[in-house]
């Protein structure tokens, strides 16, 4: 399959429409130009853009692809009304399929299967939570155990367990070499 | 009285409870009911989970909303990427009849049925819409006399097409809510960019993305502005915890600005204590304007 096919799957939540956006780019740059990231870092939208309509399959393997903050202002600009940010999240799923996923992400993503929750609570926050007047325990997947199965549950479905490398034996990530 | 279910995400109540409870507190006294919804997880990030497997992203999020739908209730948040997740979802969801049936198949098992009879609301619209702009002006018994900057944060306004706010370049709504408050809303250098954290940036090149929050506190600073204010609990976190790691990863001075939730600010102008409100809790102590 082609690059922009494998965009397409990964982003068909989106509809393809969104996705084929992409062929309306023009390389005028006004992405890369309104681009916080770009201005501190070497990312760079419209040449991400100008890989993807290309085919150019190198990019999954740029860790520049990573430093967009999802902030949409060049999806807000863009004048070809290219759908930027929604293509760059799918393409980095097929980035991710690729096995292009930081341990630090893996290790978010470990959170939510483990707790439901990216960011667990602890002991500290649960004393200003009583301080506060509010229930220790925020009435979440941190409080409800058949909710935590749900999400454990959607995680084995949608095989979101084997992308992130999680070992439910030993509740943690599996040893993976990072690409 | 008008009741919300209060979806609460990650950050607010296993960081920041002090933006919990200066909520819950503040909206009560406008007649609006806060109500638990069970059971809820991680939203989960847009920029973050939505870029690793969409489908695990949008299914996850589904199930938040449909937690509410089933109680017939609308819901609120107090974060921009919990907004950005569930307001997404349910707009897909409620646009794509395709998506709809993916979700239900999959929600089955649980007993849950998404049907779209809800709306995902940003408490700011609750604040704005619901309340309006009259009756906070005459909630103030306490009236802030300060320099606001004015922190919006991305995913309450953006993609606009789809958050239905209008313009994501010139917003005011934010401003008029610090300004009911008796502060002023004071302009910076770059005051619409973003804090920096999302996308899954802060996780994976922390030095990056405390560079978007210093050139941000930067200018503040220029500005001669005495606190920043945001309606995002990670944006929040960013700023507020950001100052120590920004301290520490590059050496430079603290700016010892304090950063408030928009109802923390609230909450004060109408009398609360910077106790009760949670503000004592934070990384960056507050200073005299702010402590009642």
């Amino acid at each position: 399959m082609s690059l922009v096919e494998d965009i397409e799957e990964c982003g068909w939540v989106f509809g393809k429409d969104t996705v084929d956006s992409l062929y309306a780019c023009m390389q005028c740059g006004k992405c890369t130009g309104s681009c916080p990231s770009g201005r501190i870092t070497g990312y760079r939208t419209r040449r991400l853009m100008n890989k993807v309509q290309s085919g150019d399959r190198s990019i999954l393997e740029d860790p520049d692809i990573w430093l967009c903050t999802t902030c949409y202002t060049c999806y807000e600009r863009c004048p070809r009304e290219v759908k930027t940010t929604d293509v760059i999240r799918a393409l980095r799923n097929v980035a991710a399929k690729e096995g292009h996923m930081s341990k630090a992400h893996r290790a978010t993503a470990m959170y939510v299967i483990k707790t439901g929750h990216a960011v667990p609570i602890n002991d500290a926050t649960k004393k200003l939570r009583k301080k506060l007047g509010l229930s220790e325990i925020p009435p979440t997947t941190h409080k409800y155990p058949e909710a935590l199965k749900a999400i454990q549950d959607i995680s084995k479905k949608m095989k979101f367990d084997k992308l992130v490398g999680f070992d439910w034996n030993t509740m943690n990530l599996e040893d993976r070499e990072e690409k | 009285m008008k009741e919300y279910a209060y979806f609460l995400g990650c950050i607010t109540p296993n960081r920041y409870p002090g933006i919990e409870a200066a909520t819950v507190k503040v909206l009560k006294k406008f007649d609006i009911e806060t109500r638990d919804l069970d059971g809820a997880s991680c939203c989960p990030a847009p920029g973050v989970f939505g870029s690793f497997d969409l489908n695990t992203w949008l299914l996850i999020a589904a199930r938040n909303v449909t937690l509410a739908d089933m109680m017939g209730l609308d819901v609120y948040v107090t974060c921009n990427g919990c907004y950005g997740s569930l307001q997404e979802a349910d707009h897909l969801l409620k646009e794509k009849p395709e998506l709809k049936d993916w979700v239900n198949e999959n929600l089955k098992d649980e007993g849950l049925e998404y049907k779209g009879n809800i709306e995902i609301k940003h408490v700011v619209e609750l604040l704005y819409d619901d309340i309006g702009i009259k009756r906070l002006k005459e909630a103030v018994v306490a009236p802030l006399d300060a320099k606001i900057g004015v922190h919006y944060g991305c995913h309450f306004l953006k993609p606009s097409a789809v958050r239905g706010h209008g313009s994501s370049e010139r917003p005011t709504i934010l401003d008029e809510l610090v300004e009911a408050t008796g502060a002023e809303s004071v302009d910076y250098k770059d005051k619409l960019m973003c804090c920096g954290a999302g996308g899954g940036v802060r996780t994976r090149d922390l030095e990056v993305s405390l560079t978007f929050t210093k050139q941000k506190f930067e200018s503040m600073k220029k500005a001669g502005i005495d606190a920043t204010i945001n309606p995002c609990a990670f944006c929040h976190l960013q700023m507020d915890r950001g100052q120590v790691e920004i301290k520490e990863k590059f050496g430079e001075e603290f700016f010892n600005m304090p950063v408030l939730f928009i109802t923390q600010l609230i909450g004060l102008s109408m009398g609360m204590s910077t106790e009760e409100l949670g503000l004592n809790a934070h990384a960056i102590p507050m200073t005299e304007k702010f402590i009642r």
